[in-house]
């Protein structure tokens, strides 16, 4: 069974997406092979649905894609893995979140996870998980030069041996 | 939701599914397909001998595609797709994810 790509897609926005190819200086493969069992290896998620904690952290930056379309938020926000699916909020203008918003783990599976984690099948996950926003400034400037250092940079202090990146 | 931009984009691994935007590990109080997507993913990371690994995942969307594809959109159309719309004016309203 080979996934249809596009099946939810508006047809008018496919060609923005197909054919477009790799981003100039990403040709090339970029491999890290997976050293350790899944069993004693160190998780990490992330999430690109601009999710949020409720009350302890600022909202993805939404009053500024309304005056500037073209501009996404480039900041990111670490979840940590034990809050409450109650206390995720979420902040995207190119979906309904409804469905996010009733159930996190649809976007972000922090719980089921830690079910994994306690079955064995993963050694553990670490201590926080991360929110993107999905939508970016096409040149990706800010999110090359300074979200992706820093997220690197935060992963490797937890010890993540692996990252399980969701698009939104 | 869209394995074949990810192929293109030049991801290692990858896993397709064929759901709504917004729903990366299905539907949401669906617990058994949110293990089959997370489990799956789990595999193709620690798993894939090659780069470039795709898998796929059969589960059909439980929804009618007429009434998922409305749902997953935003109530108003996002601010670049608004742009989008008063530039092209297309006959139908889209958003784009």
């Amino acid at each position: 069974m080979i996934v249809d790509s596009y099946r939810f897609l508006p047809r008018s926005f496919r060609p923005i997406y197909e054919g477009r190819g790799p981003f100039p200086g990403e040709e090339g493969p970029v491999w890290a092979p997976f050293e350790k069992r899944l069993a004693s290896a160190r998780i990490a998620l992330l999430s690109s649905a601009g999710l949020y904690i409720k009350g302890r952290q600022p909202s993805f930056d939404l009053e500024r894609e309304q005056t500037n379309p073209e501009w996404g938020d480039p900041s990111w926000r670490p979840i940590p893995a034990d809050l409450g699916s109650d206390d995720i909020a979420s902040a995207h203008l190119h979906i309904n979140d409804e469905d996010i918003r009733s159930d996190p783990e649809i976007a972000l599976p922090a719980r089921l996870l830690d079910q994994l984690v306690a079955e064995r099948v993963v050694g553990s996950a670490t201590a926080e998980h991360i929110s993107v926003m999905g939508y970016q400034d096409r040149s990706l400037e800010g999110w090359q030069n300074h979200t992706v250092p820093e997220l690197v940079t935060r992963l490797r202090d937890q010890q993540a041996d692996g990252l399980i990146l969701a698009p939104a | 939701m869209m394995p074949a931009v990810a192929e293109e984009r030049r991801a290692s691994r990858i896993v397709g599914v064929e759901f709504p935007f917004g729903h990366a590990f299905g539907m949401p109080g669906d617990k058994a397909m949110q293990r089959r997507v997370l489990e799956l993913a789990l595999r193709v990371l620690a798993g894939a001998a090659t780069f470039g690994t795709r898998v796929d995942v059969d589960i059909e969307w439980p929804v009618p595609l007429r009434e998922a594809y409305k749902a997953w959109q935003p109530k108003e159309a996002s601010p670049i797709v608004r742009k989008l719309l008063a530039t092209s004016r297309p006959t139908n309203s889209e958003a784009a994810p």
